[in-house]
């Protein structure tokens, strides 16, 4: 396994090489900052993943994150949408006292202190160390208390079979699930999905990166213009934090 | 209706825990040998002897470490056991899980063991799409056009300029 | 000879016992079959979705739980605070308490979305969750409660009484609390985030469990042609009234403290004015049928009649079935608010009233529910003697004055033999 790692590692500082100073997107670049977690390390709690989300460059009419996610995750529903899935959302927001209108991704918020984690029975609903919120389904007995907990409605049930998954994202009837903030990519090196499309496809809108780091681009970009949570209110400290709203 | 007679079987099961507060589980003393589809590789992940008495320890335990500690390149993957295990024959589709040809359950069928990851897993390896990489998306194949990156970083007036 | 309250086995021979357990035993199996049926095909066949995710059975399943943490009412009463002529009600008071609960439970796991895991969840805890310290919760009241029965039922037991009954009295106001903290403590939905959740609930759980003991009581009374006193009656009757005055009074409290924070206005102007079915099921369910009409039968000559008592207790029952409906669905169906003072929309529905209509399999299992708890009832009080043979108000209150307890002539106490001939003579003795 060993030998997989390294030629991994030597893959990805390639492609990082190529890739530095490619545009993606007009004003974004993509900068060769890490590399994957080795094989058999933990993740590590001197890393808090967060995401920040430029609402300004975020418009009403692309849906390029929520397409990625669900070909990325295989959450494609059957047609009936009060009971299909939906693990990332556009929401407009509008205020009616100027008419203002707003679009903004809205998914699991990865808070520090998560209220699906406190009232899971089973400790199915858990918080990795590096701060991403997920479900154990292996031991989520489907309570769906979680979701009565959650204060963006960013958790789903599995309402029916489920069928070709994909590989990397596997999920069944009966159980509650929601953004995984692609933890299969994040333990890659590689930024989730929506990041990618958002910086292909999109407005480039989305930043991913380590909180705790000083020196990541979402750190500088926080510290140089601040963000706001969503339900700053509840005192959840989300790992999601909105630009502009 | 692929499983509908295992997961009948299943929650009967489970309304016999309810009125009897206790599960019968299937105990095979002696380990069968039906006739199993061929694997890729040379060898397994473990001896052969091992895995078949062992597999389900392994499976087990590396789960919980990939999903709760984010332990990642484990050897006792299940996307891992179905790359090798789970492989096309002559022409053929490939099966899935629940069919006599596939790997798992052509055991498990033989000796009666009811197991629910394939109701969340997937059964197979995923087919690459004609004329495009398998899995473009996957993070372990990094075979896509990876962006490998911590973070994504935006350019400040200044840069741009540049 | 002094006069006794006897406890006997029903004879449970008749027709129409049969009839009962082949009615009760026929709901139960509906709604064994509605649950195996919603886990083959997922819970899409029912009307629950991702917005409204607790549905018909939690309206049931808590129900059934506040209600038999309230029927254990009668015995506390009895052993806690001394009121002796409910002693002879006691065991009944305990057996409807864990029938109750039993009933609820079974909802509660069969509409999980894997309820195959149910050994999951007791090997699998955290502790920083109500649900799981419900579960211990619930599992203790069982026990408890059951012991409670033991020092009621055996002579052996009769010394522990009272602080069992102390223990099984304080355990219980825990369940209650902890099953509206279920609710209360969710800081994020408009309509639960309260901490007057939970006393409400227990006094909630005093006038249901209380209802459904009325009911039963008569039923079995009537059913069985034993003898049942007036002034018994009229002390439950009464006691009912009570505790659904109170519970009118907490619901008015909470609506008004909740509609003097600015911040939860929306949701009290949806539940009390513009929710549509919501706001129909509080005023007539809750509010007409749960609290005015009992209150108004129980205080009037009305309640002098057993059918109009039941009558009183039934409204109590469908009452609080409106209550659960309202507080579980109504709560859920009001939207999250996201940003407040704006205006939200998206493909999930938010910012609107998300819709919810039962499906017949949640119905059937929740009814299922109630037949279960019911069946189990019908059962032991044919098995085992918890139905005292008479309960004239002269027996009643002669037991009572001559201190209760001992001279209870409690189940066990007869078991050795020649129940009958005694119970044949006690009536005599009293009259
Ligand atoms: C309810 C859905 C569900 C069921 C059922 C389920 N899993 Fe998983 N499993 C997952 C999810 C989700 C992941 C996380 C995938 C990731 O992060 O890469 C996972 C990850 C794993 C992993 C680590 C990733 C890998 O491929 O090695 C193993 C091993 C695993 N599961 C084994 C099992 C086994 C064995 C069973 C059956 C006993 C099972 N699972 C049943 C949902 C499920
Ligand atoms: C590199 C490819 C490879 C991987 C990965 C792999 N296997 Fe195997 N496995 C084999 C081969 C080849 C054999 C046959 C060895 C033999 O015939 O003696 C085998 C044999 C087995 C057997 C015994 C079958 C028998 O003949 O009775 C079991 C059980 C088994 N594997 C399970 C697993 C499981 C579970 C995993 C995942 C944790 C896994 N394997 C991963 C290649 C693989
Ligand atoms: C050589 C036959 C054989 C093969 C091949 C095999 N299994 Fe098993 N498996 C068994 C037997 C036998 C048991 C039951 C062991 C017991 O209960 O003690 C079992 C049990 C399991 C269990 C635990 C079930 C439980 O509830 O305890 C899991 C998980 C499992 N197998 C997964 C797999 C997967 C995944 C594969 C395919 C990669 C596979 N097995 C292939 C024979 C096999």
């Amino acid at each position: 396994m060993s030998g997989t790692d390294a030629s991994r590692r030597r893959f990805l500082a390639g492609t990082a090489a190529a890739a530095a100073g490619l545009a993606v997107a007009p004003g974004v670049l993509l900068m060769p900052l890490a590399q994957a977690r080795r094989a058999g390390e933990p993740a590590s709690s001197d890393v808090r993943w967060g995401l920040l989300v430029d609402t300004t460059r975020c418009s009403d009419g692309c849906d390029a994150c929520v397409r990625a996610c669900k070909e990325e995750n295989g959450w494609e529903g059957v047609g009936r949408p009060k009971t299909d899935a939906q693990w990332i959302r556009k929401v407009k927001v509008r205020d009616p006292r100027t008419g203002h209108t707003q679009s903004l991704p809205l998914m699991c918020q990865h808070c520090k202190h998560p209220p699906c984690v406190d009232v899971c029975p089973t400790g199915a609903s858990m918080k990795r160390a590096d701060g991403i919120v997920l479900v154990d389904k292996h031991i989520c007995i489907g309570c769906r208390y979680c979701m009565m907990a959650c204060p963006y409605s960013a958790r789903s049930f599995v309402h029916e079979d489920v069928r070709d998954q994909r590989e990397h994202a596997p999920r069944g009837k009966g159980t509650v699930e929601s953004c995984t903030l692609c933890v299969h990519r994040v333990d890659a090196g590689r930024v989730p999905a929506c990041v990618e499309a958002c910086a292909a496809e999109g407005g480039g809108a989305l930043v991913f990166g380590d909180l705790k780091d000083p020196s990541s681009e979402i750190s500088r970009r926080l510290a140089a213009h601040g963000a706001e949570e969503i339900r700053a209110d509840l005192g959840l400290d989300t790992g999601v934090r909105y630009y502009g709203i | 209706m692929r499983g509908v007679m295992a997961k009948t079987g299943r929650v009967l099961a489970l309304l016999a825990l309810v009125a009897l507060g206790a599960m019968a589980r299937p105990v095979a003393a002696e380990v069968p040998k039906p006739k199993l589809p061929p694997a890729k590789g040379e060898k397994c992940v473990e001896p052969t002897e091992v895995m078949r008495r062992k597999h389900m320890d392994y499976l087990l335990h590396q789960r919980d470490d990939t999903l709760r500690r984010g332990i990642r390149g484990g050897k006792y993957s299940l996307r891992e056991c179905l790359e090798c295990h789970v492989t096309a024959q002559a022409g053929q589709p490939l099966p899935t899980y629940g069919s006599p040809d596939h790997f798992c359950s052509a055991c498990h069928q033989y000796a009666a063991v009811q197991i629910d990851c394939f109701s969340c897993h997937r059964d197979r390896p995923e087919q690459p799409a004609a004329g495009q990489a398998r899995a473009p998306a996957s993070g372990d194949g990094l075979t896509g056009p990876a962006i490998p990156v911590r973070t994504l970083k935006v350019l400040g007036p200044a840069e741009e300029k540049r | 000879m002094k006069p006794h309250v006897h406890f006997r086995e029903i004879e449970g021979r008749s027709p129409g016992y049969y009839a009962l357990l082949g009615l009760l035993g026929l709901l139960v199996g509906a709604g064994l079959v509605s649950a195996l049926y919603m886990e083959i095909e997922g819970h899409w066949v029912t009307g629950m979705n991702n917005r409204i995710v607790w549905g018909t059975p939690h309206v049931f399943a808590v129900f059934l739980i506040v209600a038999a943490s309230g029927a254990l009412n009668v015995a506390s009463i009895a052993s806690v605070f001394g009121r002796l002529q409910y002693k002879p009600l006691a065991p009944l008071s305990g057996l409807l308490a864990i029938a109750l609960l039993v009933g609820g439970l079974a909802v509660l796991v069969l509409d999980l979305g894997r309820p195959d895991r149910l050994i999951v969840a007791m090997t699998h805890y955290n502790f920083k969750s109500i649900f799981a310290w419900n579960i211990f919760l619930y599992t203790g009241f069982m026990a408890i409660v059951a012991a409670y029965l033991w020092t009621m039922m055996d002579r052996m037991g009769r010394p522990y009484s009272k602080p069992v009954g102390l223990l099984a009295f304080v355990w219980r106001l825990i369940l209650t609390t902890g099953t509206g903290s279920i609710f209360g403590w969710l800081v994020a939905r408009q309509a639960y985030d309260a901490a007057i959740m939970a006393p409400m609930f227990i006094v909630f759980s005093f006038a249901y469990g209380l209802a459904i003991f009325l009911l039963v009581l008569l039923a079995a009374y009537g059913w069985t042609g034993r003898p049942l006193g007036e002034g018994l009656l009229r002390r439950l009757k009464n006691l009912l009234g009570i505790f659904v005055a109170a519970s009118l009074y907490f619901v008015t409290v909470y609506h008004l403290t909740n509609l003097y924070a600015a911040e939860h206005t929306g949701v009290e102007r949806f539940i009390l004015l513009e929710g549509g079915i919501y706001t129909a099921l509080f005023w007539l369910g809750q509010v007409v049928a749960g609290y005015l009409l009992p209150m108004a039968i129980v205080f009037s000559p009305l309640g002098r009649s057993r059918g109009w008592i039941a009558t009183a207790a039934g409204l109590v029952v469908l009452g609080g079935l409106a209550q659960m409906y309202v507080t579980i669905i109504g709560g859920q169906a009001y939207p999250l608010i996201l940003f407040p003072g704006k205006e939200v929309s998206s493909s999930f529905f938010d910012g609107v009233v998300a819709d919810y209509a039962p499906s017949l399999p949640e119905v059937l299992l929740g009814v299922g529910g109630i037949a279960i708890a019911l069946l189990a009832v019908a059962v032991a009080v044919r098995v085992l003697r918890f139905l005292p043979e008479d309960l004239r108000d002269e027996l009643v209150e002669a037991q009572a004055a001559a201190g209760g307890g001992d001279g209870s002539g409690t189940a066990g106490g007869e078991r050795s033999g020649g129940a009958a001939p005694e119970a044949a003579a006690a009536p005599g003795s009293a009259g």
